[in-house]
């Protein structure tokens, strides 16, 4: 191919070779000639959001659920910074995410020309890596490098800045057919010699807890995690980022650890002698007080990020590798092994387990029938899902509940900003889910507070049909903010009242959606039923106890077993 | 403890403000830093101190290498070395002390690459430790200005 091209040309040439087929995007005067191209380009396909944060939210829902990485397009200046808070949710979270914004032509750059802001600089802290192209001819190798970097090794989103003159410049492209960053190698085969000494401490081991989390997800781990798990009779437990990645109805599933986790999970993992992280990193909301975060056990640590590894707590034997890469090998040293029989030999273990969660097991106040309780809602919704649904959520409450009551049991089905913790995730991600997933049942269970950050993008599901639910748990306050207020502040509830707020069910019709409320329990189910039954967005705004509390709860800096539990 | 620490990357803008922002990003602190061009003109040599107990350090170096135009990163702590740094010293030289500040000069082989009728401006190269015996010295005579380097430091080749 010899033929001169645009940069605008090549962009969406590139993009195309890449496999791209949808971007998320608003454009400005920075991009108009990358619009402007994009409409003889008719097999990618481009969702107009709102407000570009929520572009790169839907890029995130999109990566997580297809594997594929996401992609945003945005102007230069404020569409650039809008972008800031969904990249560093991915960059937290791991996701592969390229997001392209404009620039003023480089002959202005650092001018303060108009719509100019350093996004490069700006977001060199939250992205995996970011690129400035300076010259037109830069720009084939640069977008193919980029998609790499996003989906390879540990991923992250990556940044694109593309200035006017670049896209309107043009050349000759050379479209790259392998890649090589002579510093960028990431390790995916763990050392077998590390293997083989992480299994010998995993067999002696007599009360083993597997701790996993994103990695599991994003190395698509999980069949070979329950092979092991279940042939070696190992309980297991998750972070938030790990939900799915093992069976939420397993007999050997825990539920999830942390401030918010079982008190099984994390009475397991402080009396366990063998932790056995896999593609978790040991985050302050899962150990608590770091000193006491299971004291007894050896750590073994499997990780694809080296510096993950004794970030937080020293590990004992490190595996840097891909967790899938890991395990498979861990499976095949044990099919190796003489066989014992495991069940046996956990026995004691699991039964001690079993009588922790019979003794706490996740549950709500039921004694009042005339209050919706949010868990109950919850809880609905998994079984008249059949816990088959794609889930996401917004920040707080709403997001813990999701967590706790929704069983998942398959990976890819719950999508979370766990990092970040960015209110206003939920809806624009549902929105990308939808997207990878056309014929899915996908729905947003949000909070009352988080839904309004991104609301607005009530019209881009209307008018692409994508028919997400949305289910707010709806308790008039912040309600995260306001627990920890009632618990640690003396019931001070300052500034987490919502008692000012729109009508939900009257919004959604003003946008074109459907809207439904439940006041009463008895209203929960069929409006649920209702909502599933309808092809079309729906909002359910659902008036819950506005007093709830996520229970078990281990306050800020203490040890796991200082968890509060529910009267 | 102080580490001196090597960093191969890429000759590209923006690069050292990855490697410094991860610094400041994580509250860690550079005491000495030195960037020039090696002999492949694209590729920078960084050599930074900076101190931290062996779990810092190490976090650093991970995180050194987990940018993607770094190209390697060497501790030269642990490993036979030589460091050096240069020093710019303008010092008052009036009268009887133009003598002493000559004599200390040569001591520590310094030397004087500027004079005038009141001073003299020395040139002084060696470890962390000489150039601080200098300025010691000289502060007793009055240092007018200095400009200092930061640490410079290669391995020694290995002697069979």
């Amino acid at each position: 191919m010899s033929k001169q091209m645009t940069g605008a040309q090549i962009f969406w040439t590139c993009l195309e070779r890449e496999g791209v087929k949808h971007v998320f995007g608003l454009p400005g005067g920075a991009v108009i000639d990358l619009y402007d191209e994009l409409t003889r380009f008719p097999q990618i396909k481009h969702y107009l959001v709102r407000h570009e944060q929520a572009a790169v939210h839907a890029a995130d829902g999109y990566a997580r659920a297809s594997g594929m990485p996401g992609v945003v397009l945005v102007t230069s200046g404020p569409g650039a910074t809008n972008t800031v808070s969904g990249i560093a949710s991915a960059y937290m979270d791991s996701i592969p995410i390229v997001v392209f914004t404009g620039q003023v032509p480089t002959a202005l750059i650092g001018n303060d020309a108009f719509q100019e802001v350093d996004i490069v600089g700006i977001t060199r802290p939250c992205t995996k890596h970011n690129y400035l192209v300076k010259r037109v001819e830069d720009l084939a190798h640069t977008i193919h490098e980029a998609f790499y970097i996003a989906r390879s090794g540990r991923p992250g989103p990556v940044l694109v800045d593309l200035p006017k003159d670049v896209i309107n410049g043009r050349c000759v492209p050379k479209f790259p057919e392998t890649i090589k960053i002579k510093s960028y190698n990431p390790t995916y085969h763990a050392n077998p010699r590390q293997v083989r000494r992480a299994l010998n401490l995993i067999l002696e081991a007599e009360q083993p807890v597997l701790y996993t989390g994103g990695g599991i997800i994003l190395s698509d781990a999980s069949e070979e995690l329950i092979k092991f798990a279940e042939t070696l009779q190992i309980p297991v437990t998750s972070t938030l980022m790990g939900l799915g990645g093992f069976p939420g109805d397993n007999p050997l599933w825990l539920g999830m650890l942390g401030m918010h986790g079982t008190y099984a999970a994390n009475m397991a993992v402080a009396n366990s002698d063998v932790l056995i992280a896999v593609g978790a990193r040991f985050d302050d909301r899962v150990t608590g007080k770091v000193d006491e975060f299971a004291p007894r056990a050896k750590i073994i640590h499997i990780d694809i990020d080296p510096s993950s590894i004794s970030k937080n707590v020293v590990v004992d034997i490190p595996l840097v590798g891909d967790c899938r890469d890991a395990l498979m090998q861990l499976n095949e040293l044990l099919a190796e092994q003489e066989p014992r029989d495991w069940a046996k030999v956990r026995e004691a273990w699991l039964e001690t387990i079993r009588n922790w969660q019979r003794k706490y097991p996740l549950t709500y106040n039921k004694s009042n029938p005339d209050v919706i309780k949010p868990q109950f809602v919850v809880e609905k919704l998994y079984e008249l899902t059949n816990g088959e649904a794609y889930i996401t959520t917004e920040v707080g409450q709403n997001q813990m509940w999701a967590a706790q009551f929704y069983k998942f049991k398959k990976p890819r089905r719950l999508m979370t900003s766990g990092g970040l913790g960015c209110m206003g995730y939920g809806f624009p991600a549902a929105m990308g889910v939808q997207v990878a997933k056309p014929d899915a049942l996908v729905i947003d269970i949000a909070g009352d507070g988080s839904i309004q950050m991104n609301i607005q993008e009530l019209i881009t599901v209307v008018e692409h049909n994508l028919p997400v639910k949305i289910a707010i748990l709806n308790n008039t306050f912040l309600g995260m903010v306001r627990q920890w207020q009632q618990l640690f502040y003396g019931r001070r509830y300052s500034q987490t009242s919502l008692a000012a707020a729109p009508d939900f069910v009257k919004l959604a019709e003003a946008y074109g959606a459907v809207g439904l409320r439940a006041t009463k329990p008895e209203e929960v189910e069929p409006v649920i039923k209702e909502a599933l039954n309808t092809p079309r967005p729906v909002v359910m705004d659902f008036r819950v106890d506005p007093e709830e509390c996520v229970m078990p709860m281990v306050p800020g800096g203490k040890a796991m077993h200082e968890m509060i539990l529910p009267a | 403890m102080r580490h001196t620490i090597s960093v191969w990357v890429d000759n590209l803008p923006g690069v050292l403000s990855r490697v410094t922002g991860l610094f400041s990003g994580r509250g860690f602190n550079i005491e000495s830093l030195c960037v020039a061009e090696t002999m492949d003109p694209e590729v920078s040599r960084i050599t930074l101190v900076t101190s931290g107990d062996e779990q810092i350090i190490e976090q650093i170096i991970k995180q050194l290498r987990k940018l993607i135009n770094v190209i390697k990163v060497v501790d030269l702590t642990p490993l036979e070395h030589v460091e050096r740094e240069m020093a710019l010293v303008r010092v008052k030289a009036e009268d009887r002390s133009r003598a002493e500040v000559l004599r200390i000069a040569d001591i520590f082989r310094c030397r004087v690459v500027d004079v005038s009728p009141t001073s003299y401006t020395l040139e002084v190269t060696g470890n962390h430790e000489k150039i601080q015996a200098v300025l010691s010295l000289l502060k007793t005579h009055g240092i007018q200005e200095v400009v200092r380097t930061g640490t410079l430091a290669i391995q020694r080749s290995k002697k069979e």
